[in-house]
């Protein structure tokens, strides 16, 4: 397991020093986090590098994870969905369900903390807690929450109301609320699989399994089989590309088992690269986190032509590893990227092929694009900055003033 | 230590450097035309206008971009407005001592234009300007420095949200009027060099071109100091 200490050698002495002076502040508060799942999904990946690293500064941080049935989860991914902008229906019947079964968690839970941190909607109900414990709670949004369902967000709405703050992870997910509203962006961890240093004889071996020619430019795009993600628009700049340049394009992800819709994409994704030999579909199981890593690693150009996202994480990804990453302007992608000059944004797929074409021919300009990219990734998306973020807001529960002296 | 306290850096003609974490907090409100951004100007907190025209200068830290402010980068991005983006990008902040003044500008730009445009242009759709602000914790660091040398090594040495911190933080947002440095070496027996980083325009440089610019100065006044012993 690693510790705090070793990101000194990543983000400086002070960085860490002051997370030790921040957390010095929050000695004898207890940090309860309740979330819906202990593993998979981005909230439980987060939390599982994330706790033990404040324990690391002294705090003593929990976690628990509350319980559900098959209709609590089918209802609570109908929430999820409709959040985001898809239209789904719940029934009376079913928000009912979802109160007994926050209730009932909340009568068997044990690990009442001075701060609870609820994340995402499935718990929000254990808020109704707070008049017995008389503690602070905050809300923790993870999801896109840029065009809510009016009937789910007023449901939501009279429990995030009784929070004394609600976090976001993008501007554009701000809604008018009665409670303060903080920023958090997500966060990459560089230290991990996916993320971490890796022997050039690693990164070679993981393109020679998948018959990838190490000395042809390779063009990336790692994301679900995912219409949003656009994979066949990125094929067609590959091939607008390949008039030109010779060049390989993989496009690697998960996400297709299970999901009916993410086969169709995938077939298509398929026939679009019929026989060429030089585009790589790569299905890859979810714990590939170091294979995804070479690729990147190993990448010319990497793409992220999504057309709708929530943040985008992939981008800090590509960025990190100093790589020049064309990407959709959508979502949070902007946060993480300044066009031509930490990266490229791009509207369409032409634009994309210009600028594919444009970087595989200036490499120099490619190389300071990566290195401006990677410089803004250290400042702004690291997991330090997301600890940093979250010591703050626990702070902020106890003193409202816009200055505040520590 | 109470807010009050806030960057009372000076101890004993100690220069004691702070430094200070921002969080960005989420005001929910967004404009989608001129019209509704000189009405939300006009009311969200003064702490709000700071943010989004002081944002830049830490985020990117080594170029100057096209677009110092938040007003300006959506102007111009989300509306198409050309002009009246570069307007309100050359507004030149480094005159207000006070946020409040520079409110007033800007506002005074917007309606300028609202006055001379008979119809208003919307943004599309998720590019809505979204209003943010912000409330800054203050920690001390280590560095303290009793005479010019060793007030150049700090300020080699500092964080560049130290820097930030002394230069533009406690200038506009903590209202002293002045920058830190400038206000400490006036009280050591240097008023010309404080002046000269009074003058010293610090919007128009990037944070490291401001580190730059205070030991270029800072040197030079040693190197007249030993000159003229």
């Amino acid at each position: 397991m690693l510790h705090i200490n070793e990101y000194r050698s990543i983000v400086g002495n002070q960085v860490i020093d002051e997370l030790y002076i921040l957390a010095e502040k929050l000695k004898g508060f207890s940090i309860t986090n309740v979330n819906s799942t202990a593993m998979g999904g981005g909230v439980a990946e987060i939390l599982n590098r994330m706790i033990p690293l404040m324990r690391n500064l002294g705090l003593s941080v929990f976690w628990e994870v509350i319980k559900g049935d098959d209709v609590f989860f089918d209802i609570t991914k109908k929430i999820h969905n409709g959040l985001h902008g898809v239209e789904v229906s719940i029934t009376r019947q079913e928000f009912k369900h979802f109160l007994e079964i926050n209730q009932k968690n909340s009568e068997d839970f044990k690990n009442w903390a001075d701060i609870m941190y609820i994340h995402d909607p499935q718990p929000i109900g254990l808020v109704k807690k707070r008049k017995q414990f008389k503690n602070k709670w905050i809300w923790r949004c993870h999801i896109d929450f840029s065009k809510p369902q009016r009937d789910i967000w007023l449901f939501l709405k009279k429990f995030i109301e009784k929070y004394d703050a609600s976090v976001f992870s993008a501007p554009a997910f701000s809604r008018r609320l009665s409670i303060p509203q903080v920023l958090v962006a997500p966060s990459i961890d560089p230290l991990s699989d996916k993320n971490k240093e890796l022997e050039q004889g690693f990164i070679d071996s993981v393109l020679s399994r998948f018959g990838i020619d190490k000395d042809k430019p390779i063009i990336t795009q790692v994301s679900r089989f995912d219409y949003l993600k656009d994979p066949v628009g990125v094929i067609k700049a590959y091939r607008l590309v390949k008039k030109y340049t010779d060049c390989q394009l993989v496009l690697a992800g998960g996400g297709a088992k299970d999901d009916p819709e993410g086969q169709k994409v995938l077939k298509e994704v398929m026939d679009e690269a019929e026989a060429d030999k030089d585009i790589f579909v790569l299905l890859l199981p979810s714990d590939s986190n170091l294979e995804i890593n070479a690729l990147q690693r190993a990448s010319s150009v990497i793409l992220q032509k999504s057309l709708k996202e929530g943040f985008g994480l992939t981008v800090c990804e590509g960025l990190w590893k100093e790589k020049p990453v064309i990407a959709g302007a959508v979502g949070g992608i902007p946060l993480q990227i300044a066009h031509k000059y930490s990266g490229i944004l791009t509207y369409t797929v032409e634009g994309t092929a210009y600028w594919i074409k444009h970087l595989l021919h200036e490499p120099e300009y490619a190389k300071i694009l990566g290195q401006h990219g990677k410089q803004h990734v250290k400042n702004n998306f690291l997991i330090t900055r997301h600890i940093q973020d979250y010591l703050l807001l626990f702070l902020s529960l106890f003193n409202r003033d816009d200055e505040v002296n520590l | 230590m109470n807010s009050q306290d806030i960057g009372n850096n000076i101890e004993m003609n100690f220069f004691k450097f702070y430094t200070r974490i921002t969080q960005v907090k989420l005001l929910g409100r967004v404009s989608r035309n001129v019209k509704e951004l000189s009405e939300a100007l006009a009311n969200v907190p003064s702490a709000s206008i700071y943010h989004h025209t002081h944002r830049y200068l830490e985020q990117h830290r080594y170029f100057s971009p096209e677009h110092p402010n938040d007003f300006s980068y959506w102007i111009n991005n989300s509306l198409g407005l050309k002009k009246l983006g570069e307007l309100v990008a050359s507004l030149d902040i480094f005159q207000f001592r006070d946020i409040e003044d520079l409110r007033r500008e800007l506002i005074k730009i917007l309606k300028d234009y609202l006055v001379k445009t008979p119809s208003l242009r919307n943004c599309i759709p998720g590019e809505e300007f979204n209003f943010l602000s912000s409330r800054i914790f203050i920690i001390p660091t280590n560095f303290t420095a009793k005479n010019l040398e060793e007030f150049k090594d700090c300020i080699g040495k500092a964080s560049i949200h130290s820097i930030y911190f002394h230069m533009f933080e406690a200038r506009v947002r903590l209202k002293k009027g002045d920058n830190d440095f400038s206000y400490w070496l006036r009280t050591t027996g240097y008023p010309g060099l404080a002046d000269r980083l009074s003058r010293f325009d610090p919007y128009t440089y990037t944070l490291e071109g401001i580190r730059r610019k205070i030991i270029e100065a800072v040197t030079q006044q040693m190197q007249s100091d030993a000159a003229h012993k």
